[in-house]
């Protein structure tokens, strides 16, 4: 539950590129979020009404893209989505394994008008 | 008119720039800093106590304890001999790079060898925000179970050392070391481990020296 701190720095991303780029308003803000970063969406939603209140960003909507895990295998080179819990290859069992993606957590971009 | 900008910046990019800011500052005094994490109850303030009575002799130690409310981890440093700062994280679930900024300030560095960090009990956020210490250290503990590297992947996987607390309990639990150590391997498999019981003394001389080591290539 740390959604009020991740909100907090996503209010200050938006609004310096928001001003940089000399906008009125901000009406879309894309977020990329990996299925391994442990963020509540409804929860940044329910602070982002709180805190964007008063600024240019007020009325953006929040778009939240969610990254599947996707696993290498170190030893066999297989590239898979882990099923459930068991993070090892499905194919040679190996539990050498490097994360391609899920780990994603940034502020893709914003629409804003002018 | 509407403008799309492009912009691809990590939303937690400003505690992570405060974070190196921590680390250079730790770095110019010459002290070694780590930061301890482990859910409620895993023995993190013991471990502490424990690690402060064996090197207090040959180091000169601080303790900065994070937590919800109250002072009770800072004044157990304390008691057995470190400088320690509390920070009362007001409700927030883990400690970020603003706040050990504001610890940091009120300590001597120059005097100090060791810091050790504790982290707010949660296996979940404080593992996002890095603070600027030089090795994360995770405490688990036998009665939390062994499914949780597989139900904490953030938190296993961003950690240097791994302590395993309350080994005197495996008779009593049903923990299963081996599906426990294959979840740790798959997700940090060059994780320092050292399995210890906090209560009894055992395994702990192994985590005080790969400490001692830490401190003294610093």
């Amino acid at each position: 539950m740390h959604e009020l701190s991740v909100t907090e720095n996503l209010l200050e991303i938006t609004l310096r590129h928001a001003q940089k780029a000399s906008a009125k308003s901000v009406t879309n803000i894309y977020i990329v979020i990996g299925q391994l970063s442990s963020i509540v969406d409804d929860s940044v939603t329910f602070y982002w009404d709180l805190i964007a209140k008063d600024t240019i960003a007020q009325d953006a909507k929040l778009h939240f893209e969610r990254i599947a895990i996707r696993l290498a295998c170190l030893e066999c080179s297989h590239e898979y989505q882990p099923d459930g819990d068991d993070l090892s290859c499905p194919k040679c069992h190996s539990s050498h394994i490097k994360i391609l993606n899920g780990e994603e957590f940034f502020v893709e971009a914003i629409d804003i008008e002018n | 008119m509407e403008n799309r900008v492009s912009i691809i910046e990590n939303i937690l990019g400003a505690n992570d720039r405060i974070a190196l800011d921590n680390r250079q500052k730790l770095d110019r005094a010459g002290v070694f800093a780590i930061n301890i994490m482990a859910s409620p109850g895993a023995g993190k303030t013991s471990i502490i106590e424990y690690t402060v009575k064996q090197l207090l002799s040959s180091k000169k130690l601080a303790v900065i304890d994070g937590d919800i409310a109250t002072s009770l981890d800072a004044d157990r440093a304390a008691a057995v001999g470190a400088i320690a700062v509390q920070i009362n994280t007001g409700g927030e679930c883990h400690l970020d790079a603003i706040m050990l900024r504001e610890a940091l300030s009120k300590l001597d560095l120059d005097k100090i060898d060791l810091l050790i960090v504790e982290n707010v009990g949660n296996l979940v956020c404080p593992a996002s925000f890095q603070l600027g210490t030089h090795k994360n250290v995770l405490i688990a503990s036998v009665p939390e179970g062994d499914d949780k590297p597989y139900k904490y992947p953030g938190m296993y996987r961003g950690v240097d050392a791994l302590v395993i607390n309350k080994i005197d309990l495996l008779p009593y639990v049903s923990f299963n070391m081996d599906y426990f150590k294959r979840g740790v391997e798959i997700l940090n498999p060059n994780v320092a481990t050292f399995s210890v019981s906090c209560r009894t003394g055992e395994g702990m001389q192994g985590w005080v020296n790969w400490l001692l080591e830490r401190i003294a290539s610093n």
